[in-house]
């Protein structure tokens, strides 16, 4: 194929590549190539369209993005890991701050004092919402940083088997088996009843090979799970407790420190992050102290330098991504900086009783939800007894996918359909409330519900 | 500091092992930690598990580097220096006292016959440039 074109975007003209070619004593391009069999070769132009002016490529653009339906058109009861809490203003306004916007994966953060300072602000806020020792500067996501624990429980325990609670999300179920399977560990799952993680069949799960726990609270149905006689349970056993938790949670619940958690992780997309189509999200990872040294990711620590100025450096990085990298665990090397950054800001910003409030509201108008759905005809509030933070399970009539896309056209996002993951919860949708829901949308939702089923 | 003791016995790769009724005490050699440089971690192995020689153990890590620590005969783990844990800086003060490492079950008497003695040790630290 002779290459004669213009293009803007290629920077070679015609008389660059006639350079190089005779350089390398070569015709043409195809020559240059001529080890690939025709028979594998596109012989034929790319089917292109003609070229769009900039102005005629934004509108072409646009017209695409309105087929997708967002949280700022519709009113969202969406949840299920990823949640639409309020974001502040300042937390945009920070974030996009050049300094930060454009190292937002920073290789060199040892040179950064500005981002290694949020980072170990970062560090410390989530260290005190989770009641652990310390944390890293996080990692790409909840469902990764629970698979990271559960590696890191195996690296500490030399056992192979991991117990997993199916009230798990169950998309972080998945990412731990693929983690784990190509590891050759063991999975095993913790069956649910009534919403709830069955802690009774644990003693007899549990055995000499057991690396950890796995429980997740509120869990995947937004039920506050009982730990009270887990330490009973694991008695001696060596293995880990790996506790997944809602950040926002954390200000109303106790954290999981008290019942002896080992490991704690989750997502902290709700702090100051856009839901975002499902990413870039947050994953965080906090420990015991006498874990650090097994923690994947990096740590930033505090220190002083010898006029007695306060400096930060990177103290701790795991073996990922320079020194003996044939001994990595993990294969993540990077953090979620920017993320970071937004739930440093988002923190320091809602202060302690900020997020008290944002935890309170959402819990009570997820309450103030389901106490209006209940006085629906046909619509059944699941596990209705159990205590829960801010999403809980209805069972509808008919299907459930067909009830959420009826909604869909009356502006509700109605939550998720969990049938395609639980079998025994087929026709149930959950559905996740946030502070910023009011209370006309609330109303609506359960008026809409009721012309929907009807 | 002396480099070498005549009472232990060495392994190129500059772990020391002492017998002591039938079990083998491991530490890393003078010069070892000298070429490490301060010691701010040490990495045990748990007690009762196996090792043949050879097999990596555990890991000294320095402000400089991180070194793997070998069997050096086959055996299982008996004790480890916990001591370490709080105060890795003892492998620097005192490598062949108070800064050892773990100490081992001998599965096979012969394996000790293959160390080096102190003489060839210094030989070796002496090819290396070192002497």
């Amino acid at each position: 194929m002779e290459n004669t074109n213009n293009n803007p975007f290629l920077p070679h003209t015609e008389k660059d590549r006639r350079a190089m070619l005779e350089e390398i004593d070569r015709k043409s391009i195809d020559e240059l190539f001529e080890d690939i069999p025709l028979s594998v070769k596109l012989n034929k132009d790319l089917e292109l369209p003609e070229a769009l002016s900039e102005m005629e490529v934004k509108k072409h653009l646009k017209k695409i993005a309105e087929k997708n339906k967002n949280i700022d058109e519709y009113i969202s009861f969406l949840g299920g890991g990823i949640y639409d809490h309020y974001v502040p203003s300042v937390v945009g306004h920070v974030l996009g701050r050049s300094e930060f916007y454009t190292s937002y994966t920073p290789y060199q953060a040892e040179i950064s004092q500005g981002i290694l300072q949020s980072m170990f602000e970062y560090q410390t806020m989530i260290a005190e919402l989770t009641g652990m020792d310390l944390s890293n500067a996080s990692i790409y996501d909840g469902a990764t940083a629970t698979a990271e624990a559960a590696i890191r429980a195996v690296a500490i325990t030399r056992n192979d088997e991991i117990i997993v609670s199916s009230a798990l999300n169950p998309t972080y179920r998945e990412v731990l088996k693929t983690y784990l399977e190509a590891q050759g560990f063991t999975l095993r799952t913790l069956p649910q009843s009534n919403g709830e993680t069955d802690m009774s069949y644990l003693p007899d799960m549990l055995n000499e090979n057991t690396a950890c726990v796995i429980l997740q609270s509120p869990n995947y149905f937004g039920i506050i799970e009982d730990y009270s006689k887990l330490k009973d349970i694991l008695g001696e056993s060596k293995a880990l407790f790996v506790s997944v938790v809602d950040p926002i949670s954390l200000a109303l619940l106790e954290p999981p420190s008290t019942w002896g958690a080992d490991i704690v992780v989750g997502d902290g997309q709700s702090l100051g992050n856009p839901t975002s189509f499902g990413g870039p999200l947050l994953g965080f990872f906090a420990a015991k102290e006498k874990y650090m040294r097994k923690m994947p990711g990096r740590m930033v620590g505090e220190a002083k330098d010898k006029d007695s100025n306060t400096g930060y450096v990177l103290t701790l990085q795991t073996r990922e991504q320079h020194i003996r990298r044939e001994k990595a665990t993990s294969n993540i090397c990077s953090n979620q900086a920017l993320n970071v950054l937004a739930a440093c800001v988002y923190l320091s910003v809602m202060g302690k009783e900020g997020i008290k409030e944002v935890a309170n509201l959402s819990l009570q108008k997820a309450h103030y939800a389901k106490r209006k759905l209940k006085e629906l005809d046909n619509v059944t509030i699941m596990f209705d007894d159990k205590p829960f933070f801010k999403e809980f399970l209805i069972k509808v009539p008919g299907k459930a996918s067909e009830v959420r896309d009826a909604l869909a056209q009356k502006g509700i996002f109605a939550g998720i359909d969990v049938g395609a993951y639980y079998e025994e919860l087929d026709g149930c949708l959950l559905l996740s409330v946030t502070e910023k829901r009011t209370k006309e949308e609330i109303d609506y939702l359960v008026s809409s519900l009721g012309e929907v089923i009807k | 500091m002396v480099r070498t003791r005549p009472d232990l016995s060495y392994t190129k790769e500059h772990e020391w092992v002492k017998v002591e009724d039938g079990k083998a005490y491991v530490g890393i050699t003078y010069y070892a930690q000298e070429q490490l440089g301060d010691i701010v971690f040490v990495e045990l192995p748990e007690v009762d598990d196996d090792f043949s020689r050879d097999e990596e153990v555990c890991v000294v890590e320095s402000v400089k580097a991180v070194a793997d620590i070998y069997a050096p005969i086959s055996g299982t783990i008996e004790e480890v220096n916990e001591k370490l844990l709080d105060n890795p800086e003892i492998v620097n003060s005192d490598p062949y006292g108070e800064g050892w490492l773990f100490m081992m079950s001998i599965s096979d008497e012969g394996e000790l016959n293959d160390l080096l003695t102190a003489e060839e040790y210094e030989k070796i630290l002496e090819e290396e440039g070192e002497g």
